[in-house]
């Protein structure tokens, strides 16, 4: 493996495909989406096999993130909210396992590249906006003009709302890719230095010595991005539920 | 960019070389499209899994759980109601029972108290009617007594007054001294 910290975020294609001249080559990135989803699913499907009434550990753990996502749901977006509770959950599932998957050595991180993030992102703005239009009809537009605000403001405040809007999926997607590359970029930098430290040479016996510092790093950094990983999923669940609630309840 | 695949001067499609260190990889848009493809893929199996199969049978799993724990929480109270009304029923007839052992204890003694009364009554009278009885007889004696007395001494006297003048006194005279003198 190379020393350069950028490297593992290469895509390289496994099984090249190339239609009309766009290349969809199955690629370890697809590969590792691909493992998310047999992982997530594999995990709920098997943990529920037995339909405990009295739950397992693994049917627990498969209870917990499902009662943690409705709950989550539920406070942002109110029970109405409930009917988006399978592409909630897929989503937070998905971002989770991506990013925990990310974790192992040699492992691609799914989620370290901005047009995946950018995609799920699109995905939840799209939802919001088919579903938002749908229900409420041009009712939707109120999301931009809050009432209970004098009309000469509505100059000031509906381009704002307008920005705040289109910036969402931006700052979506940006906040998950920028912390998942940021962490990993972080830990290979400093798992680099105790190679390096250890390969040096004229530091003697003191290489090694000196290499227990970047460990004891990375060590750190490894628990912080442990953290990283399920925050993130977390935070860009509940986003999702706070749009998917400007869907529902457009007028604030 | 640079990256992007290049046509060869023959024509022939070389595939993309996004392996080019100068490009940064998560912007290097020739990979968007497989990745956006295959995320689709992957996400959108993974959300059918989820609708389908996998959410509806945790659903399932916690429904049945709250039914069975409410199921087993109302066959709790039911039992406990049951067990309340049993304890009731209990503290009723014992006070019912309590009751009627003060009302028996009560009729029981009122009898007896009755009884001694009328008894004592019965005796009461018995003795006045003797004592009364009693007092007339005295009362009786003593009259027939005084009586005695009274012709005792008008025989007495008589007897004295004719040995003294040798003359009986008359009746009448006598009676009269006899009277004065017990008074």
């Amino acid at each position: 493996m190379a020393n350069n910290p950028i490297d593992q975020f290469r895509i390289s294609e496994l099984v090249p495909i190339e239609v009309g001249g766009l290349n969809l080559s199955f690629t370890n990135s697809a590969l590792f989406m691909v493992a998310t989803t047999a992982l997530v699913a594999a995990f709920l499907i098997l943990s529920t096999g037995g339909r405990g009434l009295v739950p397992g550990r693994w049917q627990s753990l498969a209870e917990m993130s499902y009662e943690f996502v409705a709950n989550t749901l539920r406070s942002s977006a109110g029970n109405e909210g409930m009917r988006f509770f399978p592409l909630v959950f897929s989503l937070f599932m998905f971002v989770l396992f991506a990013n925990l998957i990310g974790m192992f050595p040699y492992f691609f991180t799914v989620t370290s590249h901005i047009i995946v993030t950018f995609a799920l992102s699109l995905l939840v703005i799209g939802t919001v906006m088919v579903y938002g239009f749908a229900k409420h009809g041009t009712k939707f537009l109120n999301l931009f003009a809050p009432a209970g605000v004098p009309p000469i403001m509505y100059l000031l405040v509906t381009p704002i709302e307008v920005i705040s809007f289109l910036s969402r999926p931006v700052s979506l997607s940006v906040r998950l890719f920028a912390n998942m590359l940021a962490g990993h970029i972080t830990l290979k930098v400093f798992a680099g230095f105790v190679v390096s430290l250890l390969a040096a040479d004229g530091l003697g016996a003191f290489g090694p010595i000196m290499a227990i510092l970047p460990l004891l790093m990375t060590i750190a950094i490894t628990a912080l991005e442990f953290l990283v990983s399920f925050l993130q999923a977390y935070v860009f669940t509940v986003l999702t539920c706070m749009y998917l609630n400007d869907a529902l309840h457009p007028s604030h | 960019m640079a990256t992007t695949s290049a046509e060869t001067q023959t024509g022939i499609v070389v595939p993309a070389e996004p392996h080019s260190p100068a490009t940064f990889p998560p912007f290097d848009g020739t990979t968007y499209a497989s990745q956006i493809l295959w995320l689709a893929i992957a996400f959108g199996l993974l959300y059918w899994i989820m609708s389908r199969v996998a959410l509806p049978r945790l659903s399932g799993i916690l429904e049945d759980r709250r039914d069975r724990i409410a199921g087993d929480i109302a066959e709790a109270n039911r039992l406990n109601d049951e067990s309340n009304a049993a304890i009731a029923a209990y503290e009723q007839a014992l006070a019912e029972a309590r009751a009627n052992a003060h009302g028996i204890a009560q009729e029981t003694r009122d009898k007896l108290k009755a009884d001694v009364e009328r008894r004592r009554t019965a005796t009461e009278a018995d003795l006045a009617a003797k004592l009364s009885d009693a007092e007339q007889r005295i009362h009786d004696i003593k009259a027939a007594a005084m009586e005695n007395v009274g012709e005792i001494a008008s025989e007495t006297t008589t007897e004295l007054v004719e040995s003294l003048i040798g003359k009986a006194p008359t009746k009448t005279e006598l009676s009269k001294a006899v009277d004065g003198a017990m008074k």
